[in-house]
């Protein structure tokens, strides 16, 4: 599974390292009182605070703090009860402070680890460096004036949690899977709503590449604010390849921010912010240190739920599903509680398969998410409980299943309103039986004479004949009892 | 300790204050007096001093949250030098 760029002097690796910025799921900013509801009209959600006029002071969210320690919790991680805010200096139009607040030496949590579980490969471990608070700048628009850039403020000051990975992903998939469980943990916990579509989650990507063997690492492109899952995969892939070709024709790569041009396929020198990189940290004399107990730590540790890897273990040992179906069951919480209300007090094999397999299906070709699926867990766990009692067919359920995925009625309903009840009399199956090898003599004499297939051909007639209804295995009895008469 | 002028000039870049080449070596010079002052500082031994964060001693107030501001668009655009259609306009930013 190891990835390797094949160059003309040997085989390359890459080494990647992010850094997830996580918007905290919060109503209020970090530091003041306005709104942090996506898509609001420009600059409605800007108090004086966040368009740093003179004299404004930053007070703290007490919320936020506590997303971002349960965060930390989520990851394993160390948490500092000691952190101090400081000003990254830098000018940008969207930066009306002219400084980020930001955690640069003592973040609120420190090392910690994720574990991600690649199709095919044993599961291993993603050293997490740090997680620091910070706030978001403003929103730069550079398309609606040739001449001017325009400057929404909404986003300005709200509250980050800026996740940095160590330099331990070795290719575009690993990436890929450690930003899925990122966005998976975080989800579960509730302090960040993973929407990448909306912003709420992107990630500066690290890109460096050394020949297989090496152990040091070398110079780093990073490149800023890749948005989606599919483009930090991209991006990793080009930047890498383009790094290789500049080490074989003799150069040298340059530390320096890129950014990813997904319409052109590549990454490009970012050289506007050339001169950006001294950012002259220093602690914001308006703000004391952020200082917790252990007692506060301990009671939101208290409250933490049960996260993807601990549920993944369960699902495994309590529910003997496989590793492969336990991760796609995990990943979402809404999933996961999902097939838990299935799978109670059923086969749980069955549940998993009926939700992976038929449900997900289903919800793909409308393009709705579980949580919106008209058909409930309640209703999919009645709908395996008529399988069991026999009172459908397997043929019959996915029958049904489609109609509770057209109507949302539940599936005895549905049984009850169109007649679909098994037939598992003797009496009428018999009779069909009868009908249709009466009719069908040649295939009759066929199977006689010892080919066996024909009972295939019989079993789908006498099926037909009874609209689907009859129970398959008394039909397989009762013909092959007959057909020997 | 003593700036040099191309210190200074990168300094006064990060500052975006625009210091003429006459005044450099002058600035460079008031600068390297008022570092120097302050390092007097250092003389002292503050090993095992934990750093003064601030004169009282309080704790840190903090907000619930609850949206209880913003939404005063007029005010905040009020001193923009320049503003369209409730945006802020700036001379474009390339990158």
């Amino acid at each position: 599974m190891t990835y390797i760029i094949e160059g003309q002097t040997g085989d390359w690796e890459v080494v990647v390292g992010l850094e997830v910025h996580a918007q905290i799921a919060s109503k209020a900013k970090l530091f003041s009182g306005s709104a942090t509801e996506f898509g609001a009209r420009p600059n409605t959600q800007v108090s004086l605070v966040d368009a740093a006029m003179p004299g404004m002071l930053p007070v703290i969210n007490e919320y936020c703090v506590e997303q971002a320690v349960k965060t930390g919790l989520g990851l394993k991680a160390r948490i500092n009860l000691e952190s101090v805010f400081e000003r990254k200096n830098y000018f940008y139009a969207d930066l009306p402070q002219g400084y980020q607040i930001s955690q640069y030496l003592k973040p609120v949590v420190g090392e910690g680890v994720v574990v991600i579980a690649l199709p095919g490969a044993a599961p291993r471990e993603v050293g997490i460096e740090r997680l620091h608070m910070e706030q978001d700048a403003g929103k730069s628009l550079h398309d609606q004036d040739p001449r001017r850039t325009y400057v929404d403020l909404n986003r300005s000051g709200v509250a980050l949690m800026e996740i940095v990975s160590k330099p331990d992903l070795r290719s575009p998939e690993e990436a890929g899977f450690f930003v899925r469980k990122i966005r998976s943990i975080v989800r579960y916990l509730g302090t960040c709503d993973g929407n990448m579509e909306q912003g709420s989650m992107r990630a500066d990507v690290n890109v460096s590449v050394r020949k297989v063997g090496e152990t040091g690492y070398r110079t780093r492109a990073e490149i800023k604010n890749v948005n989606s899952i599919r483009f930090i995969m991209e991006t990793i892939e080009h930047e890498a390849e383009r790094q290789v070709e500049v080490y074989e024709t003799g150069g040298e790569v340059v530390q320096e921010t890129r950014l990813y041009d997904a319409d052109l396929g590549l990454t490009r020198s970012m050289r506007a912010k050339e001169f950006a990189h001294d950012y002259r940290y220093f602690p914001d004399p308006d703000l004391l240190p952020l200082v917790l107990s252990q007692e506060y730590v301990d009671t939101i540790a208290a409250t933490l739920p049960e996260l993807p890897d601990d549920k993944n273990a369960r699902f495994i040992s309590d529910y003997g599903l496989s590793p492969y179906d336990a991760g796609v069951l995990v990943a979402e919480r809404e999933t996961a509680e999902y097939f838990e209300t299935v799978a109670r007090g059923r086969d749980a094999k069955q549940a998993a398969n009926w939700v992976t397999g038929n449900l997900f299906g289903a919800l793909n070709k409308k393009g709705l998410t579980i949580t919106a699926s008209p058909v409930s867990a309640e209703n999919l766990g009645a709908l395996l409980d008529l399988m069991a009692d026999d009172t459908i067919s397997g043929r019959i359920a996915k029958d049904v299943f489609e109609q509770m995925m057209d109507t949302g009625k539940a599936p005895g309903a549905i049984v009850e309103e169109k007649g679909l009840k098994q037939i598992t009399d003797t009496g009428p199956i018999e009779e069909a039986v009868d009908r249709v090898i009466a009719g069908n003599p040649d295939q009759a004499r066929q199977y006689r004479d010892g080919n066996g297939k024909t009972l295939g051909w019989f079993m789908g007639q006498v099926m037909k004949a009874t609209g689907g209804k009859a129970n398959p295995k008394l039909v397989n009895q009762i013909l092959r009892a007959k057909l020997r008469e | 300790m003593s700036l040099d002028t191309e210190t200074v000039r990168a300094i006064a870049r990060l500052a975006r204050i625009r210091v003429p080449g006459d005044a450099q070596d002058e600035l460079a010079n008031e600068l390297s007096n008022i570092l120097g002052w302050v390092e007097q500082l250092a003389e002292v031994d503050t090993d095992g001093v934990a750093p003064m964060t601030s004169v009282a001693d309080m704790t840190w107030p903090r907000r619930d949250d609850t949206v209880t501001d913003g939404d005063c668009r007029a005010k905040v655009l009020a001193n923009a030098p320049e503003r369209h259609d409730g945006f802020y306009t700036v001379p474009k930013v390339v990158e």
